[in-house]
């Protein structure tokens, strides 16, 4: 039987971007916090230090920074007619643990999604008629604009010290930036980081093309900065140790030194490490939440009463603690009806390699997380999708990030990848080659859901969540268009009729869960303004428990051609003010 | 400071290293690190050549912690086929690498302390990955057995580590392409497991056991773990950086 303790205002789940965000926007309240950590405290210094965070076997093989599946995994399968089956080993994505969360270990590139991510419904069927819409698609908005979140996106910017260059500054294009971007009502509070070789060849081929070539934003800070909040940021060494890793000169923005030291400044707020939670606790009418139930380092259970509980886990951990705790009606893919698990989303990537001639060096080590040039020429809805034949875009760029040679030692196609000649093709390959990728949007299907699974389960005792997902054909063809321009930039950058390899090319038609391709997981409690197609309302708070608010990318409706940290994180900023200015002084349903 | 002074220097640290059981291979490089603070300062990013080649200065450290003698050979013959001896450097075994599989074999990785190990276990897909309940240390001495048996069905009585290197590296490529069948684990899941524990310890740092004296750092141009290239982005762009590797021990 768990031991009670004594009740407090609010419960955080999770302490990453948008569990931190949301107990620094409430220290001022000076409420009694409390936020858990499944993993252990970790902080820049001692942490982080060179040179021993530099171990590339330790964080890009180990995973030292990501979820221990041996204590909590998930089952998959591509279709509800397998059997799901553990994720034995790490795979697919990257779910961070520690102080931090992802948010100390990801890479940084730092989007505000473009306008038509926030309304695809509408902005589809407004041009192209419902018609275009597959039958088993639950195309969704979001039920709140861009520019409903355009002053929280700029808050976050200066908070992190994005680094890059505006396109669109309200309404106006701007020279360097990106042309389709939304409009922003400030230019990014520091300067594109410094381009690479790859990045300026790239730039090149893709204003050749007639693309619209622009530096990616990154928080990786291109100077030192000091952010409104009087926190100091470093400049980016380029050491090409990002993803994966913490960062020793603080120049990679992350919630364990911006957010978690001004949660502190509110007395009240205490932060407890090695504490799993393991549900939400109801009252007997199933309409409030009156706590959580944890396990500590030593496996003692806990329940700690709250008045306020608020699920910032990973998007596969806020899922499970809603299935878990039976909040929200579960998903049913034959009925199409319940909305926990529903819309979930992947992402889809590919790209082609660029041999370049023994002349051209790109120094592969020079790198960071987010470093690189984009288009987004072929994002969105930026083109025609009656003549493409599918919905949804994608962004595509050239970037460089680790020249590390555990992970990084290419060869041309066709070369030996060990014995007799191996070491000659690698040598003379190191430094002369790059790549083109794409990353795509992916929609939302009846069968691509998220439920609890029936045979396995944790180290608790609770069932594992299960996944089933699947490409679909509006996908796969958005793979294959994205492929052939990759292809077409690739041919224009390595300056001759040679076609490049392509990493896209020969994809299997279905999912696999075993190689990492990205972190991006969207979905699975999703918002929106209709309780029979969403979990949560407009202000990420569950229409059927309103003393629960879920942050995070688990609230997209679909995935985008973008990374989802700057939407996710602008959001928290956005349900913070909803529970501040407005929940803290009439607790109920804000909808 | 002076020659003398250093070498002394040098010649303590190679004591405590070798106390310390870690072997003296790396320990040649506090000289190389300091002949990169002695560069005089108008050389700028002049960086000292990269050594022309990689001979360890001493064996491997003797012993295994989780190989027997006949799986030992078995992953030092292994390893010197994927990485054989040529103009580039020395063979795998000598650079450390069958160490490096031992060790990794006998940690928490190789002991599955992060894997999902609960039952009931079914075969599934190939999307579904790895679904077998044996750690990959279980896995690789399963799989080796499974060779050297079939090695000695088809070459007569002999084992894997025994073949000529042709016949060794004929050997090696059925094993990749899933042309063998193993008696008891799934070819390729063996082969993968060891083939990248092998690569690993080829690239890893060498503080691991393997790819010592930098080699396979020097070899690539990989400057190794300590620069810093806020200023050196754009000066060298499109130009080739060199400069003489340094790992976590130099630099720790």
């Amino acid at each position: 039987m768990a031991e009670k303790l004594k009740p407090v205002d609010v419960v955080i789940v999770g302490s990453g971007w948008t569990g931190g965000i949301v107990a620094k926007e409430l220290a001022p309240t000076g409420l009694k916090v409390v936020m858990f950590e499944r993993g252990r405290p970790q902080s820049t210094n001692p942490d982080f230090l060179g040179p021993q965070v530099h171990d590339a076997l330790k964080y890009s093989r180990r995973h030292e920074m990501v979820q221990n599946v041996k204590k909590e995994t998930i089952t998959f399968r591509n279709d509800p007619a397998q059997r799901a089956l553990p994720m034995r080993q790490l795979g697919f994505f990257l779910p961070g643990t520690n102080v931090g969360g992802s948010g100390a270990h990801w890479s940084g590139l730092t989007w505000r999604w473009m306008e038509w991510d926030h309304r695809m419904y509408s902005g589809t069927v407004e041009k192209y008629g419902k018609s275009i819409i597959p039958e088993d698609m639950n195309l969704q908005d979001w039920p709140i604009s861009y520019h409903d979140l355009e002053p929280y996106y700029d808050k976050f910017e200066k908070v992190c010290g994005i680094s890059g260059k505006a396109g669109n500054l309200r309404g106006k294009i701007v020279a360097g930036g990106n042309p389709f971007e939304a409009p922003r009502r400030n230019e990014f509070p520091n300067p594109p980081m410094t381009a690479s070789q790859s990045m300026v060849m790239f730039e090149q081929a893709t204003r050749n093309l007639g693309y619209h070539p622009f530096p990616i934003p990154t928080a990786n800070c291109s100077r030192d900065y000091v952010n409104p909040d009087g926190i100091a940021l470093g400049q980016c060494h380029y050491c090409g140790h990002c993803t994966a890793y913490g960062c020793e000169a603080n120049a990679k923005a992350s919630p364990h030194f911006l957010m978690l030291p001004l949660a502190a400044k509110n007395p009240h707020f205490e932060l407890r490490t090695h504490s799993t939670v393991l549900k939400v606790n109801l009252d007997s009418t199933g309409k409030r939440a009156t706590g959580v139930t944890y396990v500590d380092a030593q496996g003692r259970e806990y329940e700690q009463p709250a008045d306020l509980v608020v699920l910032a886990a990973f998007v596969t951990g806020n899922v499970h603690l809603m299935l878990h705790s039976g909040i929200g009606k579960p998903y049913d893919y034959q009925s199409n009806t319940g909305v926990i698990g529903r819309n979930y989303a992947y992402q889809s990537l590919g790209g082609a390699g660029v041999m370049l001639d023994k002349n051209t060096f790109t120094n592969p080590f020079m790198g960071s997380g987010a470093l690189g040039m984009w288009i987004d020429d072929f994002n969105g809805d930026n083109y025609d999708f009656a003549k493409a034949g599918f919905i949804g875009g994608g962004g595509i760029s050239c970037g460089q990030n680790s020249g590390d040679p555990l992970g990084y030692h290419p060869v041309p196609p066709g070369a030996p990848r060990w014995g007799a000649g191996w070491k000659k093709a690698m040598v003379e390959t190191y430094q002369h080659t790059t790549g083109v990728g794409h990353q795509g949007a992916v929609m939302s299907y009846r069968q691509n859901y998220l439920d609890l699974d029936p045979t396995y389960r944790d180290i608790y005792g609770r069932p594992l969540l299960r996944l089933t997902f699947d490409w679909q054909p509006n996908e796969l063809k958005l793979m294959a268009a994205h492929n052939e321009v990759c292809r077409r930039i690739a041919a224009e950058m390595a300056g001759k009729k040679y076609v490049p390899s392509s990493s896209g090319a020969g994809r299997p038609r279905r999912f696999s869960s075993v190689p990492y391709q990205t972190t991006h997981n969207t979905g699975g409690v999703v918002f929106g303004d209709n309780p029979r197609t969403s979990a949560l309302n407009k202000y990420c708070q569950s229409w059927d428990v309103p003393n629960v608010f879920v942050l995070g990318a688990s609230a997209f409706p679909q995935n985008a051609g973008r990374n989802p940290t700057g939407p996710a994180a602008a959001l928290a900023f956005w349900a913070s003010d909803a529970i501040t200015r407005k929940y803290l002084k009439n607790p109920g349903s804000l909808v | 400071m002076s020659t003398r002074e250093r070498h002394t220097i040098e010649a303590d640290r190679r004591m405590l290293l070798k106390l310390a059981g870690i072997g003296l291979g790396v320990a040649a490089l506090p000289s190389e690190a300091s002949a990169q603070e002695d560069a005089p300062p108008a050389a700028g990013h002049a960086m000292p050549e990269a050594a022309p080649s990689t001979t360890p200065s001493s064996p491997p450290p003797a012993g295994y912690l989780f190989l027997n003698a006949d799986e030992a050979a078995f992953v030092e013959a292994f390893a010197d086929t994927l990485i054989p001896e040529d103009e580039y450097g020395p063979a795998g075994t000598e650079l450390g690498v069958a160490t490096f599989v031992d060790r990794q074999l006998y940690s928490g990785y190789g002991q599955g302390d992060r894997m999902y190990l609960q039952g009931p276990f079914y075969e599934g897909t190939p999307e579904q990955g790895y679904q077998m309940p044996l750690t990959p240390a279980e896995l690789v001495r399963a799989g080796i057995a499974d060779v050297n048996a079939h090695v000695a069905k088809t070459f007569g009585g002999n084992s894997f580590d025994l073949l000529q290197p042709a016949d060794r590296v004929k050997v090696v490529t059925a094993l990749e392409k899933d042309e063998i069948a193993l008696s008891s684990v799934p070819t390729n899941a063996f082969f993968e497991v060891l083939f990248q524990l092998a690569m690993d310890g080829f690239f890893a740092d060498p503080i691991y056991g393997g790819n010592k004296g930098k080699a396979s750092w020097k070899m690539l141009g990989y400057p190794g773990v300590g620069q810093m290239y806020a200023d050196k982005i754009a000066q060298w762009r499109n130009k080739p950086f060199r400069a003489e590797p340094q790992s976590i021990q130099d630099l720790a």
